[in-house]
């Protein structure tokens, strides 16, 4: 055991007496007494007189303008064309696990197309009994089911690979959505088709221009992947896939391919070009992994973090995250203030669900130091989410994709907070 | 299993011509081939009208747009260039892909024919074929791209959850206090709100002390 007081004992000790084990530890603490009476309270306010806004106001509302911060973000350096990019949701100012779909993230390869319901047809071909075309209303009328589910892109953190790069988690893990979705399986109208015994493979590709056509393993397809067109209570918004879009849990954001128009039975892999030239993950020899599907296990400290500083001064803190796992559920996230040397389980908050976000949060009463903060995932098959420097030890630095390290968040005496690596 | 579950009766069969407008897809094996055939020579021409704008006249690539040409040799290099000669693993892709997707912003508008041309010419731009070469729908798999062997399926489970599926450490886990060794703030790339903060930053909800009493 170290007497060095910043891995040792009293900085354990310290820990420990930081975690509030209740509202009972901070009840000695002295509550702030108001000099003068509060004009907010002792002046009768306007929106405690008059009218606020009828009900015929907003059909269809808009968050508060207090809340403009909460918007999707573009990094503009980090695509050569705004049509096939990027932007990212602002995971920073979140709470739960549901992603409001109007700030959920959207990545495109040759931009948000319009398709209108009546317009949309879906084609199922290839090694089946018989080849069929679905009108949308036909995919209304299959048994329906629901389900949530993160969509991380593959890249999510893909920037952050060779060092401390972006500055929020908006930008370094916000790729990522997690709605509730509803929709008809896969699986169901495969059986429609008839798969034949040579098929093997499925090959899914969008009515865009890209067509991001991606192929899966035909047991990925008869298992849990989704044809939906709910999100989050109502239809797909035009930018995730209107009408119809595959909801595939764990898996690549990429292979969830948005207005889906074709299901294509194959033999063997069709080895397109996002899965050969993109979403290969290159190694150290100079060999690259293909077929990385699964995202593994990850989370973030979404507050504090560099977009979200402490303002409030010591005192009791909320940490509060973001887990997740592609290959099951979440079964606990530790919490470092030190950078790693001393652990303490957060608590999940709310229900876990397998391949879904989950919410952690960690009260604190903090003493107003210096904090190295950091969050560490473990799933319901053991793994436990590794640091970059692990992670790199194996990959190498140009892997480009499936960046599930440990962030660390180096929060200042005030209160501000920056993406760092640390050694 | 679930794919023997029974018919609806939903959907209905499709047509051979709607089959051939939709499914172009074509496998490493040469599966989904159209007949068809195209030279160096012509692959230059097309390509000089409807691609080089963007990828330049030699497929090198023209400002941040892709370069498609080059790059040999890089893989292990601090910054590879991985391009169709020096990563891509199958011609096939290059087919499907430019005669689906390309050009960017006017798909689907290249005849089978310019795209045998392209694909022809994209090969003579990665010094990979001479430049009377013709590419049809006979000869094209007995082309093999030189990164074919350099891929391999996803082997995590293999090379990567043991390591990381063990007890993990809770207490005195550090040898050293920590150390920064990397910064975002330095290299300052990150889109910024009016104040300089990071671009939506959480506004300051602190309560302002209470002005003083009116008189």
């Amino acid at each position: 055991m170290s007497d060095d007081p910043q891995t040792g004992p009293s900085r354990r000790a310290f820990l420990r007496h930081s975690a509030l084990a209740g509202a009972g530890l901070v009840a000695g603490a002295s509550v702030a007494r108001a000099a003068d009476p509060d004009p907010l309270i002792t002046e009768v306010q306007p929106w405690a007189s008059a009218f606020g806004d009828p009900v015929d106001a907003t059909p269809y509302g808009m968050p508060i303008e207090f809340e403009s911060h909460v918007v999707r973000r573009n990094v503009e350096w980090l695509t050569e064309s705004t049509a096939s990019s990027i932007n990212f949701t602002p995971i920073h100012a979140l709470e739960g696990t549901i992603t409001p779909q109007g700030c959920a993230f959207e990545r495109h390869h040759s931009g948000a197309i319009e398709l209108s319901k009546p317009d949309y047809r879906l084609m199922i071909n290839g090694l089946v009994e018989t080849p069929l075309v679905f009108t949308y209303e036909d995919l209304t009328r299959f048994p329906r089911h629901v389900l949530t589910a993160f969509c991380e892109c593959a890249a999510n953190g893909g920037m952050e690979w060779g060092g401390a790069q972006l500055e929020g988690c908006q930008f370094t893990q916000g790729m990522i959505h997690n709605m509730e979705y509803t929709g008809v399986m896969l699986r169901d109208l495969l059986a429609e088709a008839g798969v034949k015994p040579e098929g093997k493979w499925i090959y899914a590709e969008g009515a865009d221009a890209s067509s991001n056509g991606r192929s899966m393993p035909l047991e990925k397809a008869l298992d849990d992947v989704m044809v939906a067109f709910f999100a989050n209570g109502e239809a797909l918004r035009k930018e995730h896939g209107y009408p119809v879009r595959l909801v595939v849990p764990g898996f690549e954001g990429n292979m969830w391919i948005k207005w889906l128009r074709r299901i294509g039975v194959y033999d063997q892999a069709v080895e397109s070009r996002e899965e050969t030239s993109k979403y290969t993950d290159l190694m150290p020899d100079g060999r690259a992994r293909k077929w990385t599907w699964i995202m593994d296990a990850k989370s973030v400290i979404t507050s504090p973090s560099p977009q979200a500083p402490i303002r409030h001064g010591a005192g009791p803190l909320v940490i509060t995250g973001l887990a997740w796992s592609g290959l099951g559920k979440v079964t606990a996230v530790d919490v470092s203030i030190d950078g790693g040397n001393t652990w303490v389980p957060a608590r999940l908050s709310g229900e876990v669900k397998a391949k879904a976000l989950t919410r952690f949060h960690f009260d604190l009463n903090w003493d107003g130091s210096e904090m190295f903060l950091m969050s560490r995932c473990t799933d319901e098959t053991g793994y436990v989410q590794p640091t970059k420097d692990a992670l790199r030890a194996i990959r190498g630095v140009n892997n480009v994709y499936h960046n599930n390290a440990i962030q660390t968040w180096w929060v200042k005496p005030d209160g501000e907070v920056e993406n760092v690596e640390i050694a | 299993g679930p794919a023997l579950a029974d018919k609806l009766g939903l959907g209905r069969p499709a047509l051979p011509e709607e089959v051939a407008a939709w499914d172009l897809a074509v496998l490493p094996d040469g599966t989904g081939l159209p007949e068809g055939s195209g030279d160096v020579l012509t692959g230059e021409e097309v390509f000089a009208e409807k691609c080089a704008t963007c990828h330049g006249e030699f497929a090198e690539g023209l400002d941040a747009w892709p370069v498609l040409a080059g790059g040999a040799g890089t893989l292990t290099d601090a910054r590879p260039v991985k391009t169709i000669g020096s990563y891509w693993p199958h011609l096939s892709t290059v087919f499907d892909y430019v005669h689906r997707s390309m050009p960017f912003g006017s798909a689907q508008t290249v005849t089978t024919d310019e795209t045998y041309a392209i694909a022809a010419f994209l090969l003579y731009s990665n010094g990979l074929v001479e430049d009377d070469f013709e590419l049809s729908k006979e000869n094209f798999t007995t082309v093999t791209l030189p990164n074919a062997d350099g891929f391999y399926p996803d082997d995590r489970a293999q090379s990567e959850y043991p390591l990381f599926t063990v007890q993990p450490c809770m207490e005195s886990c550090r040898s050293a206090p920590p150390q920064v060794t990397k910064r975002a703030i330095e290299l300052n790339v990150t889109p910024e709100d009016p104040d300089g903060r990071p671009a939506g930053s959480l506004p300051l909800v602190t309560a302002a002390a209470p002005a003083a009493p009116a008189e």
